[in-house]
This record gives structure tokens, C-alpha cells and sequence, in this order.
């Protein structure tokens, strides 16, 4: 049989950002894929270089338009290291609770675009009807829909009214049942599993050799998670069960179950910070000046380990800002994962590593 | 044939019931199944107008052919398909037994038109220089070998047990004794989930499946031929269903209605109304199928419709051979 070599990309209905994949395939079997990355590329780390701290964090927030706390947040807490500030309790709450909830609507948008791209759009649609009610909490919380602007260097921007609680915790509770439910239809649906079963497939040795990060790396049974790690913000506080959630499937059905299970985790963690919310300040007095100094933080984003260089020359401009997207790190184990696979699994192979093209090109 | 007698046929076939009725029959069947599907989602659903407006608005579009590809055939093969399926639906009785253009061995007639619209888009594919069209291509040949032997096979075991090849007997059929769905209820499922196949709907909509090879055959087509292709689908969709539905659920006959009504002018009325609420019941059938499930892979496809399809048909008509030797 003949081969053919077809895009995918930069322009392709499977793919919600463009990002170019050359796709040679032999009949139905991918046979080799390439990559290109940089189409969304827009200078952001230069960028952060021409402005001040305060307005350089406003930058990075852009960065992803799912995950924009997260970015915010390690922004933030890059700053606080060079200041060597610390932060009021009550403001890691706050921002700890936020990462979460914005964990929980990232991974519901992922399960309704992994359903998509199987052709399961019923999924699709009650996933992302389901995905309102954590929406619209963060909604309540910081005034926005994306890009919440709640991380501020040294502290927390909007504090948590007790009536904003009792509603956040109202919507865990919709959420902890709706999870439950997408759970059952995700691991019993005969089609949807004849499309994510033994999908993608990537052995645990090859998601350590290819430094695989977040849920692809866990449903690959590699238990590697910052949040419990390197605990920051208020993730040392967690009194629930936190242990990092793992599978070991190794292939999409892995993937879907790790994320599902995260948001259900993540659903309890803010319950739980939510009724243990320690009274006081949210914001810590910064110092007018940045001493010349480097800092190396990390957190868990919900598509992995997201890094944050930053070094400081003592002026009100960062000399150098770096930023390591855990989508750039995943594409060696998403190419991995395409060898010997069948056409019609390729978007779903892709997707299923929750690729952000935005964040990878920055 | 005198002049009247010409007229009449051409009525038959360019306004009711042919052409012109199986189309808007056509586009409010895509409206009910796009509608169906949507409440079942969550979702609102569009106007009754939007598939009128899809079409009106595709009609107007630019009509684009590429470089590499073949004129003529380009230009020729949507009408074929869609010139194929009208043709298709004068054959199936409407409203009774007495069908003018009724003739011994129509049944072979419709199931060979209905053929035509998966060579349609082999064709299109072929010709087309996209690779998503070359793989699409190869899809359409392969599913296929999935449902076109079971679809045939089931529509045929009605014939077998009424012993005609003609669509007219076999409702005559129905009317004295029960009808199809009852005696042959496997050769039903076969044809339903088929007929699924062969509108390429979701489990089944390999060959066009959006995200991974965009629209497959169809990528390259716009505007009027595009809007033809659509309709050849939406055409296809309303044929296979009423043929179904005469097939197995007994056509215009209703216990009751049909023998209270024998004969007259409302009865004839009623008849036709009947089979087109026994069509819109299938095509709830097939939104109910495309609500509920993902997409297979096309070897997945292949492998399931032999094992779920053409081996149960089989059996299906063994038996019914067997017990009619008895």
C-alpha cells in the first residue's frame, strides 16, 4: 500500500490552537510524525524583559487562556523569592483554592474535547453544560471567566466572603456528582472505550526517558506530582487524602481516568480549604526594590510540572523571565505515543496529552 | 400513452411524490434529526428553517474546483448521486398497494440505487488531489464490505418469506398477516443499524470523520456541489427509512384505521400520513443511535458489523428457510 503524507495543521478541525504535525501513514497505520512548533509564539519571555514585575505578571497571566492562574501564581511566587517575602496564610488559601477549581475546569474541558475528538459529542455537550458551575464560581470569586488576576506578588487581589464560600461549596458538591457520573460513563461505554483503550500508548520507561509531566506522566504510573512533592502555597495544609493519582494503563483510557479522579480529588481539597479558611491579611507589604538575586520555582499546572526562571538585576525590570510549559515537555512522549498507531487515533493520541499549543510557544 | 397521461407521470416524478417532495421531505428530515439530537445533548437545536437556509446559503457560495481535478467528473458525479436516490424513492409505495410505478423486482431496483451514493463518493474522492480525500476514499470502500451485504440480505428476507421480489406484494403481505418487524425482527435491527453505515452517521461516520480527516471525500467541494451532496445525504437518509418502514412496519396500514377507511379518498390521505410518521419514527431511531455513541475506528467497524450484522442475518434467514421447509 502507498504512502501518504498528510497535515495536520497549522489549520485542522481536530486541533483548537495551530500547531503544524506531518503525519506519514500507510493505509490506516502512522508510520512517522513530525512536529512544528512556534505558530503561537509571541515573544511573552522578551516581553516580561520590558516591563516591570507588576506588569510582566499581567503578561505571563496570558499565557494560557485555560490555566492563566497558574501562570499568575508562579509568576507571583518567582517574585516573592527574589523579594524573600512571605505570604499572609489566608492568601495561599485563596490561591491554592483557585488553582484547584481551575484544575477542575480544565480537566472537564479536557474530557469534553477528548469526547470530540471520538465523535461521542453528547459527552462533549453534558461535560461542558456541567463545566458552567465551576465556571461560574471562579466567575463569583475574581469577576472573570478566564484570566482570574487573583495571584498579586506577595499576596491574594480579591478575599473570599463567607456567602462566596457557601456557594463554592454548594458547586463542589454538584461537581463531586457529576464527576461521579462521568466516571461511570468514561470506564463503561462500549465505543467510547473501543477508542481509548491500548490508544497511545506510553510504557512507563518511556514516559521517565522522555520526561513525560503531569497526568500523562501519572497514567503512566509514574507518581510524579509538584503539588505533593515540593508542596507550595497551602498544599502542605491539606488534611484530606492527597496522595498523587496513578494508573497504570499506560494509554488514553489511563489518561481520562487519572483526570477524572484529579478533578474529584481537586473537588475535595477545596471543601476542605474552603472550611478551614484561616482568618487574616491577604496581602504582604513588598518591598519597593528587587535585590539582585535568581529564583527556580515550580508548581503543578493541570497539564504538569510548569517551571518559572527568573533573575533580577536590581532594577524594576527582570533580566531574564523563563517559562517551561508542560505542554513543551509532553510532545516527545505525544510523538511517542503516534508510532504504529492508526490514523483515526492520532487526534485523540494528541489530545489526550491536553496539548497547549499557546502555552508551549508562548 | 396519450399527452395527460405523460403529464401526470412527469408529476409524478418532478413534484409529488418525486422530486420536489422527496427534497423538502429531505430538509425537514434533516431539521428533526438535527433538532432530536440537539434536545438530547442539551442543547437548543436549530429553527425549522436552518437546513432551507444551510442550503440557500451553500447554493450561493463559490463554487470551487482545484487545479488537479477532473472537470467533467467533478461537475457530474453529485447530481448522479442525487439523480440516483430520487430515482430510488418513486419505487417505494407511499399511501398503498395499488403504486403506479410498482413492477416485479423493484426491491432489487432500490437497493442498487441506493448503492450509488457510496460510489458517489469513492469517485469524488478519487479524483480529488487532497490526501484526506484519498484517505476518505479508502474508508468508503472499506465500510462498505461492513453494511452493504447485511443491508441487502435484510431487506431481502421480507422476500424471502413472502416469496416476491415486489415492494407492492410484500405490504400486501403485511396487510394479511403481521408485519415484518414481528416475523423477522433481527432482518429489522440489521437494516436500522445499516442503514447507519450507509449514511455515515455517527458510530459509522468514518469516511467523514471531522477530526480526523476533516470531511474526508468532500473536503474539496463547496458551494452548489456541496449543497448537492448534502442533499443527496438528506435524500438518502428519508428513501432508506421509508423503505424500512414499509418494509417491516407495514407501510399506510394501521390496525384499525386502515380497514375503517378502506377505499376512500381520507383513507389514502391517512395512509400517506402514517408512512410519514413511521418514516419520522426511524429517523428518531437513527438520532437516538447518533446521540449515544462514540466513533469506531474503521477496522473496529468492520469487524463488528460481521460479527453483529452479517452473521445474525445469516442465521436469520437459515432459520426462516428451514421453517419454511417444515
Amino acid at each position: 500500500m502507498g504512502r501518504i503524507t498528510f497535515p495536520i495543521g497549522p489549520q485542522h478541525p481536530a486541533l483548537k490552537e495551530p500547531e503544524s504535525f506531518k503525519i506519514t501513514a500507510e493505509g490506516e497505520r502512522v508510520v512517522a510524525a513530525d512536529v512544528r512548533l512556534g505558530y503561537c509564539h509571541r515573544s511573552i519571555e522578551a516581553a516580561c524583559q520590558h516591563r516591570n514585575y507588576v506588569r510582566g505578571q499581567y503578561i505571563c497571566e496570558r499565557i494560557c487562556g485555560i490555566c492563566s492562574h497558574i501562570h499568575c501564581n508562579t509568576f507571583a511566587r518567582a517574585v516573592e523569592e527574589l523579594l524573600q517575602l512571605e505570604v499572609p496564610m489566608r492568601a495561599r488559601y485563596i490561591r491554592t483554592i483557585v488553582a484547584e477549581l481551575e484544575r477542575i475546569h480544565s480537566h472537564l474541558l479536557w474530557l469534553g474535547v477528548a469526547a470530540h475528538e471520538v465523535g461521542f459529542d453528547t459527552l462533549f455537550m453534558y461535560v461542558w453544560r456541567d463545566r458552567e458551575v465551576v465556571q461560574d464560581l471562579l466567575e463569583l470569586i475574581s469577576g472573570n471567566r478566564v484570566n482570574y488576576g487573583m495571584a498579586t506578588i506577595g499576596g491574594a487581589k480579591m478575599d473570599l466572603t463567607p456567602e462566596i464560600v457557601d456557594k463554592c461549596l454548594e458547586g463542589m458538591d454538584v461537581l463531586l456528582e457529576r464527576t461521579a457520573y462521568y466516571t461511570h460513563v468514561g470506564t463503561t461505554e462500549g465505543t467510547f472505550l473501543k477508542r481509548v483503550e491500548g490508544v497511545g500508548m506510553l510504557s512507563e520507561q518511556q514516559a521517565r526517558e522522555l520526561g513525560a509531566v503531569g497526568p500523562t506522566s501519572r497514567a503512566s504510573n509514574v507518581p510524579n506530582d509538584i503539588r505533593h512533592d515540593f508542596p507550595y502555597d497551602a498544599y502542605d495544609q491539606i488534611e484530606t487524602d492527597f496522595e498523587p493519582i496513578t494508573s497504570d494503563l499506560c494509554d488514553v483510557l489511563g489518561r481520562t481516568i487519572v483526570r477524572v479522579l484529579e478533578t474529584v480529588q481537586a473537588c475535595e481539597v477545596c471543601k476542605d480549604l474552603l472550611t478551614r479558611l484561616p482568618e487574616g491579611e491577604i496581602q504582604a507589604r513588598a518591598k519597593p526594590r528587587v535585590p539582585e538575586a535568581e529564583a527556580l520555582v515550580r508548581c503543578e499546572a493541570p497539564r504538569g510540572e510548569l517551571i518559572y526562571y527568573m533573575r533580577s538585576n536590581g532594577t524594576d525590570k527582570p533580566a531574564r523571565v523563563k517559562v517551561r510549559t508542560p505542554s513543551l515537555a509532553n510532545w516527545p512522549a505525544a510523538l511517542a505515543m503516534l508510532e504504529g498507531a492508526y490514523v483515526a487515533d492520532v487526534p485523540i493520541a494528541l489530545a489526550s496529552i491536553d496539548p497547549c499549543m499557546a502555552c508551549t510557544d508562548r | 400513452m396519450d399527452a395527460g397521461n405523460e403529464l401526470m407521470s412527469l408529476f409524478y416524478i418532478l413534484i409529488f411524490p418525486g422530486f420536489a417532495f422527496l427534497v423538502a421531505f429531505g430538509l425537514f428530515a434533516d431539521f428533526f434529526d438535527r433538532k432530536v439530537v440537539a434536545r438530547l445533548q442539551n442543547r437548543q437545536g436549530p429553527p425549522w428553517y436552518q437546513p432551507l437556509a444551510d442550503m440557500i446559503k451553500l447554493l450561493g457560495k463559490e463554487d470551487i474546483i482545484t487545479d488537479h481535478a477532473d472537470r467533467g467528473i467533478v461537475n457530474l458525479i453529485p447530481l448522479f448521486g442525487l439523480a440516483s436516490v430520487a430515482a430510488a424513492f418513486l419505487y417505494v409505495p407511499l399511501w398503498s398497494v395499488e403504486w403506479p410505478f410498482s413492477f416485479t423486482g423493484d426491491l432489487v431496483v432500490i437497493v442498487y440505487l441506493l448503492t450509488i451514493p457510496a460510489f458517489v463518493l469513492v469517485l469524488l474522492g478519487w479524483y480529488s488531489p487532497n490526501p484526506f480525500g484519498s484517505l476518505g476514499t479508502g474508508r468508503v470502500i472499506t465500510q462498505l464490505f461492513g453494511y452493504e451485504v447485511p443491508f441487502t440480505l435484510a431487506l431481502l428476507t421480507p422476500a424471502i418469506v413472502a416469496e416476491s421480489w415486489q415492494v407492492t406484494e410484500l405490504l400486501r403481505f403485511q396487510l394479511m398477516d403481521t408485519w415484518f418487524i414481528g416475523i423477522t425482527p433481527v432482518a429489522f435491527f440489521v437494516a436500522i443499524v445499516a442503514l447507519v453505515g450507509k449514511l455515515e452517521r455517527i458510530p459509522f461516520d468514518i469516511p467523514h470523520a471531522e477530526t480526523e480527516i476533516v470531511e474526508g471525500p468532500m473536503t474539496e467541494y463547496t458551494g452548489r456541489k456541496l449543497a448537492l451532496l448534502k442533499m443527496m445525504f438528506q435524500t438518502e437518509m428519508v428513501v432508506g427509512s421509508a423503505l424500512i418502514a414499509v418494509l417491516f412496519l407495514g407501510g399506510p396500514y394501521f390496525p384499525g384505521i386502515t380497514a375503517a377507511l378502506a377505499g376512500t379518498v381520507a383513507g389514502t390521505v391517512v395512509g400517506f400520513l402514517i408512512v410519514l410518521v413511521k418514516t419520522l419514527l426511524m429517523i428518531f431511531l437513527l438520532s437516538l443511535i447518533k446521540a449515544l455513541f462514540a466513533r469506531l475506528r474503521i477496522e473496529q467497524m468492520v469487524n463488528w458489523c460481521l460479527v453483529w450484522l452479517t452473521i445474525p442475518i445469516l442465521l436469520q434467514i437459515l432459520f426462516i428457510i428451514v421453517a419454511a421447509s417444515l
